[in-house]
């Protein structure tokens, strides 16, 4: 009935069951443009080449950015495989990055609608991809659409990424919120990209769990904990390889935020992706 | 940059520029080829002008249906990109099928014009008005808060209301309008199709609640209050020291 639709219940991530505790991460901010799908795809690549088999997927199915970013143009996308017209197989993508991606196509659009039938087809793909990744990156969009709600609720663990600016702060304190209240998420990490100077990201992050804490734990009855995951500093070379449409970690591997991007690969490896036997 | 494109020989006698000129003479535009005016700045001057009258509705001067999904789908795509607030509103004259047959439609196309050039007085220059059917009529308002939205949409109606309508020496009408409006979700690319449909059901409200009336379908906002915002920045100190300074540090 709505584009967003009315209801203020959780999208229920209907019978499927869950996927594993660290396989399915979502990607997500309170406010656009603030480099969420930069973080996917380079995190992506870190993670590539630190032997994991990654995929990342546009899961913001309106706002197909991944492909931009990459410089990808498939003939088949996400949209054929809903529409059945194409196998998941067909629309996997090798990105220049060591990983895999699977891009929504503009034909999604229409998802922006979210019905049970989209929600059924999302979560029959990302089944069928998490036995063959080692991680599935949900690249969501921003804000708390319902769309964006749905598709973090597939992912065991939430990345939120924030600039330090006061709007992108404030709207990543109110999808925070939502999805502390909605979801019954018990941890959420923060990853601060774009930053200035060293420690911002850990006061930001201290700063936005003291007022969650007053705001919005206290009438819970059960902790919650932001996890600073990480800063990414401003760098000249990340604008160069945006412009360039390439990954800062292949365009310029060596400068401080593509370090800081490896920094963020480890720190998920001990503490959010599962051990798995090939190492 | 500065190389000329080559020229393209125009020989304006085999182009058939007769119904573009009377087209344009219609509309009180000067489809004649000026003297010294090269052939293909007449061209290019004939296709301006018809590509404005495509866009514009013949009675009221307002943007037609395609100039409104034009701007409707630019508006989309912005607020997909740019999370702006942009509102939606559909208004149809109430009765108007009464005042057609009352007063024959000369008056009803004067009702039409008069309300025109009312919404056009009653919005902001970067507001965008349509017609969008027979006594339909279509707002896209960019940069407009939620708190403006309700206000705005007030104005228009009250004004409306308010309005004498002359439409014969001795007949002056009176007619209001219901309003049914809708916000486009914010950063997401939603279609022009459920855009409308969200407001077209504010505007079904509105007529069966019983007209003259406004009903807004709001956007889902997340409650962030002040004192929350105070707090979030109570001790940060976000202010950025210059660049270099910035990245020197970075590097240290």
């Amino acid at each position: 009935m709505n584009d967003i639709a009315a209801s203020d219940a959780p999208p229920a991530a209907a019978s499927l069951p869950l996927p594993p505790i660290g396989k399915v991460i979502a990607v997500t901010s309170g406010k656009g443009g603030v480099g969420k799908t930069f973080v996917s795809a380079n995190l992506a690549a870190a993670l590539a080449k630190r032997g994991h088999r990654v995929l990342v997927l546009d899961a913001d199915l309106g706002l197909a950015n991944l492909d931009v970013v990459l410089n990808l143009y498939p003939k088949i996308t996400l949209h054929d495989v809903f529409t059945g017209k194409s196998s998941l197989d067909d629309a996997i993508l090798q990105a220049p990055g060591g990983f895999s991606v699977l891009l929504a196509g503009s034909g999604l659009v229409e998802y922006s609608r979210l019905t049970p039938e989209v929600r059924g087809e999302f979560l029959r793909v990302i089944s069928g991809l998490v036995p063959r990744y080692d991680v599935v990156l949900l690249d969501t969009g921003a804000g708390i659409s319902d769309v964006v709600l749905f598709a973090v609720s597939l992912a065991s663990e939430v990345l939120m990424v924030a600039t330090p600016e006061p709007t992108s702060l404030t709207d990543a304190y109110a999808t925070i919120k939502v999805l502390v209240g909605q979801q019954k998420r018990q941890q959420i990490r923060l990853i601060v990209n774009q930053t200035t100077r060293t420690g911002s990201g850990q006061a930001i992050t201290r700063q936005l769990q003291q007022v969650l804490d007053r705001f919005v734990v206290e009438g819970l009855g059960r902790p919650f904990t932001l996890a600073h995951l990480g800063d990414i500093p401003a760098a000249p070379e990340v604008r160069q390889a945006v412009m360039r449409r390439q990954l800062l970690m292949q365009a310029a591997p060596a400068c401080n935020a593509a370090m800081a991007i490896v920094e963020i690969a480890r720190a998920l490896e001990i503490s959010v992706i599962p051990k798995t036997g090939q190492g | 940059m500065t190389s000329q494109p080559p020229a393209i020989p125009v020989d304006l006698h085999a182009l058939r520029l007769d119904d573009a000129r009377a087209l344009l003479a219609h509309d009180a535009q000067d489809g004649d080829r000026q003297t010294g005016e090269s052939a293909l700045d007449y061209l290019q001057r004939l296709i301006d002008g018809l590509c404005e009258l495509s866009l514009r509705d013949p009675l009221t001067g307002l943007g037609n249906r395609r100039h409104f999904h034009g701007v409707l789908g630019r508006s989309i795509e912005a607020v997909a990109r740019t999370g702006d607030s942009v509102l939606l509103l559909l208004l149809d004259i109430d009765r108007f099928k009464s005042i057609n047959d009352t007063h024959g439609h000369l008056a009803g196309d004067q009702v039409l014009r008069t309300i025109a050039a009312c919404l056009t007085r009653c919005v902001r220059p970067v507001d965008t008005v349509a017609r969008y059917g027979g006594e339909e009529f279509a707002i896209i308002l960019p940069h407009c808060r939620p708190a403006f939205g309700q206000v705005v949409a007030e104005r228009i109606r009250e004004t409306i209301a308010a309005l004498p309508i002359a439409v014969a020496p001795m007949l002056t009408l009176q007619v209001t309008v219901s309003i049914g409006g809708a916000f486009a979700p914010e950063w997401v690319r939603s279609t022009a199709d459920l855009w409308i449909e969200r407001a077209d059901q504010q505007l079904y409200r509105a007529k069966t609640d019983g007209r003259n009336r406004i009903y807004l379908d709001q956007p889902r906002e997340s409650a962030v209050s002040a004192e929350e915002k105070g707090l979030l920045f109570s001790q940060l100190d976000l202010e950025h020291p210059p660049q270099s300074a910035a990245s020197d540090r970075a590097n240290a």
